[in-house]
């Protein structure tokens, strides 16, 4: 697999499985405007997951859905932060926020890209992740302005933080942290980032219902 | 907050009533209004009004039923022409001749 499909798959499942995991609010977030917003991202989240997949399987011969649906557990390039179930508001808002910030970064690099197409995709994600960013930042907004909130971020960030630098390479970690820190008006903690190498329990859960349908249907099945 | 939305399908037509959104302040409204009415291009502008802006009018008496006042089954088209002609203003109509 060369470094670019290694490189569209690893942001392609990052969307795939967060959307994944903020559709799991789907008629359960904590009112009705939320959970249409929130689910309408999630949903968002696929597409861009479709559109990359969708670049890799043109070099690699295959299709998206095989690429999103027919490998293995081990085989997926995901981010831990994004494995995690967190059925918790505070913080799937905290991870939301962390991630969008962490996307934001690394779609201004692939923006200027040499790769055309790369370039091309990043800009395209990024009109809409635009809106994203503005709804995980009203969030944490909101919860800065009490006490009872800012407790609440603070402590799902601080359970999140080494997983949040785990998004990016090396290089562009310290670019996060100052987002973060400035954000949050405090210092965090140097830690060692959990890398896309590692691969949460909660992932293998995931893969295993998402890909519950595509499993029962015949090989060759259309929809 | 409760904001009143409403939505514009295409270029040149009216906004209609689209229904509402509950949000905390106006900036979750646009994004609530945004997801809510705009995610399947439905729409090509929303408009957000407090629900607390809006001036309702609710009570039309109508004591002594005068109906002649509605226009139903009335046709006035070709009255209007008619009194046109008679003014001499026929051409000078809204589309002209028709």
């Amino acid at each position: 697999m060369s470094e670019r499909t290694d490189l569209l798959l690893s942001i392609a499942d990052d969307e795939l499985v967060l959307g994944w995991r903020n559709s799991e609010w789907t008629g359960i977030a904590p009112f009705l405007e939320e959970d249409v917003a929130f689910s309408s991202i999630a949903q968002n989240e696929i597409g861009h997951a479709r559109a990359l997949y969708e670049l890799a399987a043109a070099e690699l011969g295959t299709t998206a859905d095989e690429l999103a649906f027919d490998r293995s557990p081990a085989e997926y390039r995901c981010a831990p932060l994004v494995q995690l179930r967190k059925l918790e508001w505070a913080r799937t808002i905290a991870r939301h926020w962390l991630y969008e910030t962490a996307d934001e970064i690394r779609l201004a690099a692939l923006r200027a890209s040499d790769d055309p197409e790369i370039a091309g995709i990043a800009a395209k994600m990024d009109r809409e992740e635009a809106y994203h960013r503005m709804h995980a930042e009203m969030w944490v907004e909101r919860l800065l302005s009490s006490d009872e909130g800012r407790a609440r971020l603070n402590e799902a960030v601080d359970e999140l933080w080494p997983y949040a630098l785990g998004v990016l390479d090396d290089g562009l970690r310290p670019e996060l942290r100052s987002r973060v820190e400035r954000r949050l008006g405090r210092a965090l903690p140097d830690v060692e980032p959990v890398s896309r190498d590692v691969h949460e329990a909660e992932l293998a859960e995931l893969l295993e219902e998402m890909t519950m349908v595509r499993r029962s249907a015949p090989a060759g099945a259309r929809w | 907050m409760i904001f009143e939305v409403f939505r514009q399908e295409r270029k040149g037509q009216p906004f209609q009533h689209a229904g509402s959104v509950a949000a905390p302040d106006e900036r979750f409204a646009e994004i609530y209004a945004r997801e809510q009415y705009g995610r399947r291009q439905e729409s090509i502008a929303l408009w957000l009004v407090p629900r607390s802006a809006v001036h309702e009018i609710a009570e039309f008496p109508d004591e002594f039923e005068m109906k002649y006042r509605r226009v139903d089954g009335y046709s006035i088209k070709a009255r209007l022409r008619e009194a046109r002609e008679r003014a001499g203003t026929l051409e000078m109509a809204p589309g002209g001749e028709s």
